[in-house]
């Protein structure tokens, strides 16, 4: 997609700070309401961290985030995203390898799914398809939860009040047992909480692996059970699935959202840094440049995470110190690196299954508890985990758009990588090419030729997120998702939304409800909550 | 792997358990179908174009060498029979491909012509190679010519030192080829064509994933979106071209015709029924559900139980004769007949929609069968 560095205009309705996906779709939002809208993204390409590089020639990687589920079936509706490019293949498999035996696959089938697991427990592959069907049920309960705005509740508004009523009568709907169920995965830990239904490895940790993604706790640290719903939250194709790849990668997506927003009106531009919201009498009146251009707006939109928005764009004196308080201790704690391959051909996990069927999907490096918790160990005391959780996948086993005819493109996603390390984030680039090594050296365990299938690497630290992307710290979801800043509460209590102290500044990303994944859901609802509330 | 009945053979439906990933692949890399079940017969002899002119609603006089075309066939009232392809090899040299057997039909109406036809039908293999990366994996199995081939053309070439002849057409609704080749070369081309495709992540594919592309491309099917005339106990259950939406593969204007006055006729006086498209109303397909506190359901795969369409009365105005969910739109959909004396364009339709066993109602909109037609199909 072509897009230029400069603005057509001086004055517009709204701009939007960040080309992020879901700055996109804000902008979307807005400019087929009708409004003058300009997206403004500091990198050159879009989609901030759901983005697609040609890295390494002819082969595309999603730099960042790598697969899909959550965004929103209506946003595809709505802005038409199928006309504009969006294409979802969905991942049929899970792997959990064993080095140098056959491993555990989760396929589509049931009936499959559950002889494999007997393999290892032939309880836990009986209670299988139970625990699934429990968390899509609780699932849809969320489902309102991450389509609608977050209800206020220090809010005396009839309207609020009712919305907290509606969401607890949902709840109330729910029999004793999905009540209790509910209960314990807001606060219990995500090994805690499948024990209460598992047993066996590699199928819990590797289950309780989804419940630690973007946050710096461990596998046992109370709260992480919420994070796995998310994971059961997925949608695709209208119904409660799997997860996908975008087809050409996770940018594919945010480029549909963006080409949606031109077809409606709104202008974009890369290249193009914002140094810091003009702000006049205490209301936001533009953006200016970080190469000295101004641009006006009654309304500014910030798509980037609260920390950056509030502390670097706006500034500290702009804003009441209580909420400057409330900021500061916005937890972003970064713990997730990526390391993408260029490869000559696919890795051999020495399985022992013919075809590459069950390389199709996500492969999880969680062999045991003990395994995730002392990757977390090393973490806890400023080191990159030795032998990390890592979630792999091939997307060009199911997509060959990413890679040259016959060769292939893996992604890592890697937990843990501190931020903060011991020597001080600034010293990431020193260690970088260790903890790259650290993640091959991982996956040799298990694909032994490894090494003889890398063409060319990508080691992604926290620190090179965060410069990247902005992501301070490089959290990967603009701020955890921890019970504590999530609906009401996130990005702080009493402004969760969308608007902010300054008069006329709005937030629409991953800092706000319902939180960070691929989503589109806060770009959506803060647009919607702006022209319903005359934001904009 | 899931078998189904094809004309008397065994064919493969999908080869996992599900037919997802067999669809994707036609949809993003390749997907490898055998087609061979379908009906094929060869018309040789100077009457060969004589006889094709005379049996098809389409001007076959026209084709010319090296093509291929879509057209269907009629009765003496211009009800339809089948819809297969024709394509021309030399001056008096035809394949047609059929859904059903109608050796009989060509017999008997070549009785007075100069013309050979023979049912090849076992005597052939067709390999369905489609999807966006087809024309690469067959430029690797049969070499550079295909890559300019046209779309409706073909070409005699080689693969695997066998003789085949490849064809620009399919039924996906996407860039693919069909292969054919002589029955004993069929399991060696089949075999090439997946080592070749083998870094395209070819996969052999099954009718189930077909069945979804072939309604997102809106393609009618015998025997489901209508019936052959000759199979139809009473008038009502017999269409016509132009009622099918196949009115652009009628040329009337021309030497005699099967069929040919009545089809006349209907073009002057207007058709009794059309043939289209439905999207449903996701957001009420959902609340139909949501009533009942469940997520909402769409079939896995194609249907082909046909379903009553009403309009905004309540009245019914045709019936849905198949449908999809398409992964690919993200939209729920299907091919309908609808009865022109009871329904005009920008109507509010309804279709029935079956929920914890309650027969609902739920809104759709129509459009042009043709849901999905990327520029690949025809592109160069
Ligand atoms: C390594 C990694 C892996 C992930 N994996 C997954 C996954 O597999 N699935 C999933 O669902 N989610 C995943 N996520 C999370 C998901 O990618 C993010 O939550 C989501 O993409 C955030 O989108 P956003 O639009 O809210 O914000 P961002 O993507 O952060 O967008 C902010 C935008 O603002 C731009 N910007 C920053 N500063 C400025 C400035 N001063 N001026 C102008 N522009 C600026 C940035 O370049 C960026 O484009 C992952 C994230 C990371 C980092």
């Amino acid at each position: 997609m072509k897009t230029a560095s400069k603005p057509n205009s001086s004055t517009y309705d709204a701009i939007v700070i960040g080309g992020g996906h879901n700055g996109l779709v804000c902008a979307a939002y807005l400019a087929k309401a009708g409004k003058k809208v300009l997206a403004v993204e500091k990198r050159p390409v879009l989609g901030g961290a759901a983005v697609s590089e040609e890295t390494v020639p002819g082969f595309t990687f999603s730099t960042f985030s790598y697969v899909v589920s959550l965004f929103r079936p209506q946003i595809i509706r709505q802005l038409d995203l199928v006309k504009h490019g969006l294409q979802i293949i969905p991942m049929e498999t899970t792997y959990n390898p064993i080095p140098g035996d056959a491993g555990l696959v989760r396929w589509a089938d049931g009936g499959r799914t559950r002889n494999e697991i007997a393999r290892f427990s032939k309880k836990d592959a009986s209670l299988y398809s139970e625990f699934g069907l429990s968390m899509g049920r609780l699932s849809r309960f969320t489902k309102n939860v991450i389509d609608t705005p977050a209800p206020e509740p220090a809010s005396l508004n009839p309207k609020e009040l009712f919305k907290l009523l509606k969401m607890g009568k949902l709840f109330k709907d729910f029999d004793a047992d999905m009540r209790y169920l509910n209960v314990k995965l807001m606060t219990m830990s995500a090994v805690d909480f499948l024990e209460e239904w598992f047993e066996s490895e590699p199928l819990l940790p590797s289950m309780a692996g989804s419940g630690i993604i973007g946050t710096f706790l461990g596998i046992r640290s109370p709260g992480t059970a919420y994070v796995l719903l998310h994971h059961y939250m997925g949608e695709i194709d209208g119904a409660f699935r799997a997860w996908g790849f975008s087809k050409g990668g996770t940018g594919q997506i945010s480029l549909a959202c963006a080409r949606a927003a031109v077809s409606f009106g709104a202008e974009i531009i890369t290249d193009a840094a914002v140094e810091r919201v003009k702000i006049r009498n205490g209301r936001a009146v533009g953006v200016v440049l970080e190469n000295g251009g101004e641009i006006n707006a009654r309304t500014v939109i910030s798509g980037l995470d609260p920390n950056r928005t509030f502390l670097k764009l706006v500034g500290e004196d702009e804003l009441p110190a209580s909420f400057v308080g409330q900021i500061k201790r916005y937890k972003n704690r970064g713990s997730s690196g990526k390391v993408n391959l260029a490869l000559s051909r696919v890795p051999n996990f020495e399985d022992g299954r013919p075809g590459l069927q069950h390389l199709k999907g996500d492969i999880t490096i969680a062999p045991s508890i003990d395994y995730v918790e002392r990757a977390y160990d090393e973490a806890k005391y400023g080191e990159f985990s030795r032998r990390p959780f890592l979630n792999i996948v091939i997307p060009s086993l199911s997509d060959p758009s990413v890679a040259p005819p016959g060769k292939h493109v893996l992604s890592a996603f890697v937990q843990y990588a501190p931020y903060n390390i011991r020597e001080g984030a600034g010293k990431w680039p020193e260690k970088r090419e260790a903890f790259g090594d650290a993640v091959i050296d991982t996956i040799e365990e298990y694909a032994p030729d490894i090494r003889d299938c890398i063409i060319d690497k990508q080691v992604l630290s926290p620190w090179d997120i965060e410069k990247m992307t902005g992501l301070t710290e490089g959290n990967i979801f603009q701020g955890e998702l921890s019970l504590e800043q999530l609906a009401f509460l996130r990005p702080v209590a009493e402004w969760s939304r969308y608007r902010s102290p300054i008069n006329g500044l709005w937030m629409c990303a991953s800092g706000t409800h319902p939180g960070g994944g691929v989503m589109g859901a806060p770009g959506e609802l803060a647009a919607k909550t702006m022209l319903k509330e005359g934001g904009v | 792997m899931n078998w189904k009945d094809w004309a008397g053979y065994y064919a493969v439906a999908s080869y996992d358990t599900n037919h997802d990933q067999e669809y994707f692949a036609y949809r993003h890399a390749a997907g490898l179908m055998d087609a061979t079940p379908l009906f094929k017969y060869e018309v040789k002899g100077p009457d060969s174009l004589n006889l094709l002119s005379r049996i098809m609603a389409k001007d076959i006089g026209k084709l010319r060498l090296g093509r291929v075309t879509y057209c269907c066939w009629c009765d003496d009232d211009g009800k339809i029979l089948d819809d297969g392809t024709v394509a021309r090899l030399g001056m008096d040299h035809f394949r047609v491909t059929a859904a059903e057997p109608f050796l009989h039909w060509f017999l008997q109406n070549a009785r007075t012509l100069n013309v050979t036809i023979e049912d090849i039908t076992a005597k052939f293999g067709i390999l369905a190679l489609q999807g966006p990366l087809s024309r690469e994996i067959l430029v690797h199995a049969a070499g550079g010519e295909v890559a300019t081939l046209r779309f409706f053309r073909l070409i005699e070439t080689r693969i695997d030192g066998r003789n085949v002849t490849i064809t620009r057409t399919g039924y996906t609704g996407d860039l693919g080829y069909e292969i054919w080749c002589g029955n004993s070369d069929a399991i060696a081309v089949y075999d090439a064509l997946i080592e070749s495709g083998k870094n395209y992540q070819i996969m052999p594919a099954g009718l189930a994933a077909l069945d979804v592309a072939r309604i997102e491309a809106g393609f009618i099917m015998n025997g489901v979106d209508y019936f052959s005339a000759n199979h139809c106990l009473i008038d009502s259950q017999k269409s016509t071209p132009y009622e099918l939406g196949l009115g652009w593969s009628v040329n009337l204007e021309r030497d005699c015709f099967i069929g040919q006055k009545a089809l006349q006729a209907e073009k002057e006086t207007g058709s009794s029924w059309q043939f289209v498209g439905l999207e449903y109303d996701w957001e009420a397909f959902e609340e139909i559900f949501a009533r009942f506190d469940l997520p909402p359901q769409t079939h896995s795969g194609a249907w082909r139980t046909a379903v009553p369409v009403y309009g905004r009365s309540g009245k019914q105005v045709g019936q849905a004769t198949s449908g999809a969910w398409s992964p690919t739109l993200k939209k729920n959909l299907a091919l309908a007949s609808l009865r022109n004396d009871d329904y005009s364009k920008g109507d509010a339709l309804f279709i029935e929609v079956t929920a914890e066993y309650e027969r609902k109602r739920c809104p759709v909109r129509v459009s042009d069968p043709m849901f999905f037609n990327p520029e690949r199909k025809r592109g160069k």
